[in-house]
């Protein structure tokens, strides 16, 4: 890589690390309801909301009605996208005239979208009429990444308070975290990415003629080209913002109408970890503790980095096989060398490697580059990134709340080595907590292997598989990876839009939703009861390297144990196979 | 034991107040929430489907109309659109920049928007695969990396094992990515001076005049728009 | 019950723990134990296989000796709980010989007359008469009477003990022995519930239940066991889809192998005797642990309420200075302070007298020497005790009640002194001889020696020191500060000390505290480790959670180690156990799949380059894993027993040290063990 290379990926952890504290300190602001001069306009939105819905604002909910208002808000959301989708072709805004969507693939993407996953079996362009993209889909981008925020801070609550059951006001928490987070962030982004080209229009396609007609491999001519417009602009800024990652084209964010300068990329890619680090921050303001969320964040950095220095290595390296070709992979000032299949040549290979690792790092999965293009351990690094249970910042919410099951898991263990029964953040982590944090750890690890197993016994699952052999088995691995983990990124080489995988995919992607959502809540529950214990020499500090260190092998012990056999059969003997 | 009796007796005495507190606190399931659930849905609809992406577009059609409807570049008389700034088309011809291999649609169709996806040791992706001869009304056939790598120095007259820049023998992810590398333009150069008349020179000036340089002049890579530019070697002949 | 530390490894415990091992094997038995439960269930599916491969006619010498090794980890498992138990029951089998069965003199309360009859069948509420040379024949309270007893049987201590009718001193354990006089015992437990047979159920691990700390670990390592389980079950499509040859490889006895060396086997194996351990240890500090949950909860601690009297210091204060007032002789001042301390037998008086006697040659008179003299003992109103003698009235006693004596005022360097030796954390007995005061003794409280440097480890690690006493505040301020503890509580009422409980556990902190009186009883209930003297009362060993059997006060800084010492070795040997997967993963995945995706079957496929070991062969690379399981299992059983080294530093040094060791040593140890393990399986030519 090129000295450019290696500073754009210094310059975007600075950018990175420099926004995240002042937007961790104003969602704190937001959650803890204090007021604030900018916000007084969304506050009469927010009171005739509540007024039209019967909430009651001031209404504190016990854990179980918190989950409640979750289940049964997801429940209307996927109802909604499921019709809305079933009918577009009696709807308006469809100028393509495209057809209803089928049962199975309708089912997968409103669980998908439901979910914060934002898997697109379908091709965005080819299937879903203006009015599904906006209606379904954009508002889903929004609420189910502010869903996953109330949760998060329903969590910090559980640690925050003593001797109460309350853990505040889902209804709340999802209005706000929409009003004042995510819609004015999404506002300035969407402006910024027309400024550099992508489209926000409610024009039909546009047809052009060639500048020069082209023959096609099976010797037909084509004198035309379509340009697939829309109101991108906004859907892609929530789509980035909101970790959720379903593009408005095919390719994602590698269509040039989706993402097309440099400048548009830096901000994309920004804006996938930006929540999710700034959540960080309000974690540890919110806990009256910032070191607590720098510690967290450090460990998500620890990883994060040298995961993305290695993707970028692995993939400016290329493989052996286009060097036979003849194929230039060194890089220099006048091309990118390197793997470039399935990039583009503005991204290059670091932007490309960067995107790969932040949008699996993050639960993100829109692409700038084809995953299913990257060699071998290049592409095991976004698949690893997404088994170890998107903690590693994560999807907006749920990514965080991830990561603190890991550091109960990780107190109760190192807790014990210091001769006290565990504790974190002052609240003892016991039976019922190790429990649910055992679920939200395992339940998703579990759904990837036995999903893959599933799909490589059916004849449903091996009859779409392309690419053959150990490449198959890695798409396959990877797929239910990404839907069981609530990623959503493709290696598109496996055909999903069948009914199999969209039944087998949707499954997974609701076990990795709501089997990590809800014994977060459970725990948030409990230890909101449970009183504070003071903090004292004795105690197993949880801020310092030590416990950073401690925090990270555990989530690399627990998802290498857990995928080094599968991981084995897929990507590693792939890279033996090509260095043989 | 004594012991927990003592305890719970005691726990009780110490938690009136907390006692009292939770009682602020409802517990019932289900309830308000089915409204609350569907109002705040068609609301939110009303708010992010409706108002926000409208602002956008009006804010957008105002201040950047040509970006926000496609960056559309229009034919010299400037009454019909023949491309995007953004978007390749396929050029084969000897007096055009060839644009990156695309696995867009049937080539470079930006509706159709796509990369190979085949692994980077797919033997079709590296090798291709050749028409089956039995089948004589279909073409099975595909270009492999190989053969790409061929065609590349064939039409640009490189020596047979010379090394071609990467992103001249990939396709793209996108299937219409618009640019290529300097490399890669330098290398066509010459062919489409020599097609077009131009001195290699003159041709390199207006790739010079057609490349997209970092931003900042360090974000992104550098790459040349390889519609642009043959719009603008058009454009120089007429 | 005075048990030495016996060797880890003796006979007498080894060969009945081996046979334990066997009975254990009932899956009844190892259901409660999900890690070796599965063990055992994968060595039952590996020994079918096995049964097959012969019938078939296969080669059956891998598949054996996996087999065996399967039931051996079991084995091993089973034989470290049977030694901690068999540890237990040996200590509690030296307390039921103590219970010779005995008779009692059973009281007719209605005739008064007593009835021989066996002490089993004494109820609660039943009263008894023991004479010199009896047996207590049950626990029970005196309500008539004193008596020297022997109670070298349960605390292994050979002083005798004066148990006595009223106060704190009237409860009486079943199988000691009365050595003098005759006392009268109300029976307060039935057979079968007294202390000695709840703390022998105890010991023996009968009445054990997973503690709170040990049941979230359970579920931890369930979880675990259960996700590796989806692992290794899943691999089998994944391996039948990449191809037949990888397929026929995963033979059961492969698969199981892979599973007992994933799960983790070692702290599934070894925790109970973790427990039994700690337990154990306690009570080789002749401490009884009412319950494992005690113990966790001592770990926990972080407030130590500490009496003055006893713990911090000596339970005695000494004389150590005469302080004569102006115009009096040194000498006058020291005569009347000896006479006013001969009848005192408290220890103080005694020092009074001996330092009269050494310092100015006094010599102490004999009561019957001063026939005329009239002694005047302390009581609670006047708080002085002294002498009449010869028309003289000399009172000695604390300042404020002299003061009042002798009409309300003391010269100036009286008052003086008496600040003095206050703040210097002495107690001023001023002695007055009418209302002449004469002086101040200078009585010195004696702190205990190396407790300061104790509380400052302990400050260390977290713990605060709370000394409670009935002192006045300057003086506990100068013994807090001599001894280094954090706090005090000084003029503490028995109400004081259960407030004190009760905020600094409102404030979240884990509380412990000793007593034995009956008034501590609510406070020993309250604190979160509450150690019960055995020389106190009935109530007070009900009220605590932990009986210490040498009733040493200062033991609760043990109790506090052991605790800390028992989670330790948890956490230690559970990171040990997760650490070693990784090494088992390089020894068994590349011998698993070493035939994928092979150029031709006889060359070693691509994933042979993960074996970095470079172990043999596949079957002796997944023996050698089955083998290193199963031997660091016995390997950790005296780690287990005796508990990691405790050190009282800080938890962020503890966690340092200890993650290196069990973390990066579980990490590390394992490869250089497996290729030892692997170089001999080949050398012998196992497999």
């Amino acid at each position: 890589m090129t000295p450019n290379g290696w500073f754009q990926l210094a310059l975007y952890l600075g950018v990175l690390l420099l926004l995240a504290r002042p937007l961790g300190v104003y969602m704190a602001a937001v959650y803890e309801g204090v007021p604030s001069r900018w916000r007084r306009p969304g506050e009469v939105v927010e009171r005739w909301m509540y007024r039209l819905c019967g909430v009651d604002p001031a209404e504190q909910m016990t854990w179980t009605r918190y989950a409640y208002g979750v289940l049964m808000f997801s429940v209307v959301s996927f109802l909604a996208v499921y019709l809305i989708q079933r009918c577009q072709a009696l709807l308006p805004l469809n100028p393509q005239q495209l057809a209803a969507v089928t049962a199975d693939s309708s089912f997968n993407t409103a669980i998908s979208f439901m979910t914060n996953t934002n898997w697109q079996g379908y091709g965005g362009e080819v299937t879903m009429s203006y009015l599904s993209q906006m209606l379904a889909l954009t508002v889903q981008n929004f609420v189910s990444a502010a869903v996953g925020m109330a949760v998060l801070v329903a969590l910090i609550r559980g640690f925050r308070q003593t001797g109460t059951t309350g853990l505040g006001n889902f209804w709340v928490d999802l209005t706000r975290g929409t009003l004042y987070i995510l819609l004015p962030l999404s506002f300035i982004l969407a402006l910024v990415l027309v400024s550099q080209g992508v489209v926000q229009t409610f024009s039909a396609y546009q047809t052009v003629p060639l500048m020069e007609a082209a023959t096609t491999a099976d010797g037909k001519t084509i004198t035309e080209q379509t340009l697939p417009l829309g109101p991108a602009a906004s859907q892609i800024a929530i789509k980035q913002l909101g970790t959720n990652g379903g593009g408005f084209y095919n390719v994602n964010s590698a269509h040039p109408f989706e993402n097309p300068t440099p400048l548009s990329n830096f901000l994309q890619v920004l804006s996938i970890l930006l929540i999710a680090a700034g959540l960080c921050h309000t974690f540890g303001v919110m806990v009256k503790d910032s070191r607590q969320g720098w510690a967290l964040l450090a460990a998500m950095l620890v990883v994060f980095v040298p995961l993305t220095v290695g993707c970028a290595l692995l993939e400016q390296q290329g493989t052996p096989q286009l060097a036979a070709l003849g194929a230039d992979l060194t890089a220099s000032n006048l091309h990118p060398g390197g793997n470039m299949e399935g990039k583009e040549t503005r991204f290059g290979i670091a932007n490309s490697a960067l995107w790969a690792t932040a949008t699996t790092a993050a639960s993100n999965g829109s692409v700038n580059a084809m995953h299913d293009s990257f060699t071998p351990l290049g592409g095991l690094i976004p698949m690893w990134l997404m088994q170890l249970g998107e903690v590693i910042f994560g999807g907006a919410g749920s990514g965080l709340y991830g990561m603190v099951m890991f550091a109960i898991v990780t107190v109760f263990i190192a807790g014990l080595m210091v001769g006290r029964t565990p504790e974190y953040l002052g609240k003892k982590i016991e039976a019922y907590e190790m429990k649910m944090a055992s679920i939200a750890i395992l339940a998703p690890c579990a759904m990837v292997l036995v999903g893959t197993a599933i799909a490589l016994m059916c004849t449903g699952g091996k009859a779409t598989i392309f690419n053959p052999a150990v490449h198959g088995f890695s798409e396959v691995l990877y797929a239910v990876s990404s839907a069981s983990n609530n990623n959503g990124s493709a290696v598109a080489g496996l055909g999903a839009n069948t009914p199999f995988y969209n039944t087998l995919l949707g499954v997974a992607m609701l076990i990795g939703r709501f089997l990590t959502m809800l014994p977060v809540l459970a725990i948030a529950g409990s230890l909101s009861q449970k009183k504070h214990v003071p903090a004292s020499a004795g105690t197993l500090p949880t801020h310092t390297p030590l416990f950073v260190v401690l925090v990270v092998a555990i989530v690399i012990i627990v998802g290498a144990l857990n995928f080094f056999p599968a991981l084995a059969l897929g990507p590693i003997v792939e890279h033996l196979q090509m260095r043989a | 034991m004594l012991k927990n009796n003592t305890k719970a007796v005691t726990a009780e005495e110490t938690r009136p107040d907390q006692a009292q507190q939770q009682i602020a606190i409802a517990t019932d399931g289900w309830g308000t929430h089915i409204r609350a659930a569907i109002v705040s849905t068609i609301a939110l609809v009303a708010i992010l489907c409706g108002a926000y992406p409208l602002i956008v577009w009006g804010i957008s059609q105002a201040i950047f109309p040509h970006n926000a409807n496609g960056s559309l570049v229009y034919s010299a008389d400037g009454k019909t659109v023949i491309g995007s700034e953004l978007l390749s088309q396929a050029f084969a011809g000897e007096q055009y920049f060839h644009p990156r291999p695309s696995a867009a649609g049937s080539g470079h169709d930006p509706s159709s928007s796509g990369g190979t996806n085949l692994g980077p040791t797919s033997d079709k992706l590296l090798n291709g695969i050749a028409d089956d001869p039995a089948t004589a009304d279909t073409d099975e056939s595909y270009a492999g990396i190989k053969h790409l790598s061929e065609a590349y120095r064939k039409t640009n007259g490189l020596a047979v094992d010379a090394i071609v820049p990467a992103d001249a023998v990939t396709r793209s992810a996108s299937g219409v990515d618009p640019h290529i590398s300097p490399a890669n333009a330098k290398l066509q150069a010459a062919r489409v001076g020599r097609s077009r008349g131009l001195s290699e020179a003159d041709v390199l000036l207006i790739v010079e005049a057609n490349t997209d340089r970092a931003s900042f002049g360090f974000l992104g890579e550098p790459g040349v728009n390889v519609f642009m530019l043959n719009l603008a070697l058009d454009r120089v002949k007429q | 019950m005075a048990t030495q530390s016996k060797s880890i490894f003796s006979a007498d415990l080894i060969v009945p723990a081996i046979k334990v091992s066997f009975v254990k094997l009932n899956p009844v038995h190892l259901w409660k134990n999900p890690v070796i439960f599965v063990t055992e269930v994968g060595a039952f599916l590996t020994t079918i296989d096995l049964i097959r491969t012969m019938a078939t006619g296969g080669a059956a010498s891998f598949p054996l000796q996996i087999t065996l090794w399967l039931w051996f980890t079991v084995l091993f498992a089973n034989f470290a709980e049977a030694m901690a138990e068999g540890r237990g029951k040996a200590q509690a089998d030296s307390l039921r010989r103590s219970r010779t069965k005995s008779v009692a003199n059973k009281l007719d309360t209605a005739s008064g007359t007593t009835k021989l009859v066996a002490a089993e069948s004494l109820r609660k509420g039943d009263l008894v008469v023991v004479t010199a040379g009896e047996l207590i024949p049950a626990d029970g309270e005196v309500i008539e009477g004193a008596a020297t007893v022997n109670e070298s049987a349960i605390t292994g201590e050979s002083a005798p003990v004066i148990r006595e009718a009223g106060g704190d001193r009237s409860a009486v354990t079943g199988g000691t022995t009365v050595l003098s006089d005759r006392i009268k015992i109300r029976v307060t437990a039935n057979p079968g519930e007294s202390f000695m047979d709840r703390m022998i159920g105890l010991i023996e691990g009968a009445k054990r239940q997973k503690t709170p700390n040990e049941i979230a670990l359970s579920i931890l390592l369930s979880a675990l066991t259960i996700v590796f389980l989806v692992v290794v079950i899943t691999l089998k499509p994944l391996a039948v889809y990449t191809g037949p040859d990888v397929s026929a490889a995963l033979t059961v006895t492969v698969l199981v192998s892979l599973l007992v060396c994933l799960i983790p086997t070692t702290i599934g194996g070894l925790l109970s005797a973790i427990g039994i351990a700690g337990i154990d240890r306690m009570v080789q500090k002749n401490v009884l642990a009412m319950s494992g949950r005690a113990v966790e909860a001592a770990g926990d601690v972080d407030v130590l309420l500490l009496d003055k009297t006893g713990t911090i210091t000596l339970g005695n204060r000494q004389a150590v200075e005469f302080v004569p007032a102006p115009g009096v002789d040194e000498r006058q001042l020291a005569d009347a302070a000896q006479l006013s301390s001969l009848a005192d037998e408290t220890p103080e008086g005694r020092s009074i007298v001996v330092l009269a006697k050494e310092k100015y040659g006094i010599r102490g008179r004999e009561v019957h020497e001063l026939p005329n003299a009239q002694f005047v003992p302390f009581t609670a109103q006047t708080r002085m005790s002294g002498i009449d003698l010869d028309g003289r009235q000399i009172r000695k006693g604390a300042a404020d009640s002299v003061r009042q004596h002798v009409g309300g005022k003391f010269p100036a360097p009286i008052e003086q002194s008496v600040m003095e030796i206050s703040s210097k954390g002495g107690t001023p007995l001023v002695v007055a001889d009418g209302d002449r005061v004469l002086g101040v003794v200078y009585l010195k409280d004696i702190v205990k020696g190396g407790l300061p440097d104790r509380f400052k480890r302990f400050r260390a690690m977290g713990i605060r020191t709370v000394m409670i006493t009935g002192d006045n505040q300057l003086t506990a301020a100068a013994i807090a500060r001599e001894a280094g503890v954090d706090d005090f509580l000084a003029q503490a009422k028995p109400e004081d000390k259960m407030a004190l409980i009760r905020k600094e556990q409102a404030a979240g902190h884990l509380v412990a505290m000793t007593g034995d009186g009956t008034n501590d009883a609510p406070a020993l209930a309250q604190a979160d480790v509450g150690v019960a003297m055995n020389t106190g009362t009935q109530a007070a060993k009900e009220a605590g959670n932990m009986v210490d059997l040498d009733s040493n006060p200062t033991k609760l800084i043990e109790v506090v180690e052991i605790g800390k010492q028992l989670l330790m070795t948890r956490g230690a040997l559970t990171t040990f156990s997760i650490a070693n997967d990784v090494a088992k993963y390089f020894a068994i995945i590349p011998a698993m799949f070493a035939v994928a995706y092979a150029a031709s079957p006889d060359q070693p496929g691509p994933l042979s380059a993960l074996n970095v070991m470079g172990l043999g062969t596949a079957q002796s690379a997944i023996l050698s894993a089955v083998i290193f399981n199963a031997l660091i299992i016995i390997a950790l059983i005296p780690l287990a027993l005796r508990g990691v080294r405790f050190r009282a530093v800080a938890a962020a040094s503890i966690l340092r040290r200890n993650l290196l060791i069990y973390g990066l040593g579980g990490l590390l140890l394992p490869f250089p063990g497996i290729k030892v393990i692997d170089l001999i399986v080949n050398a012998l030519g196992l497999v």
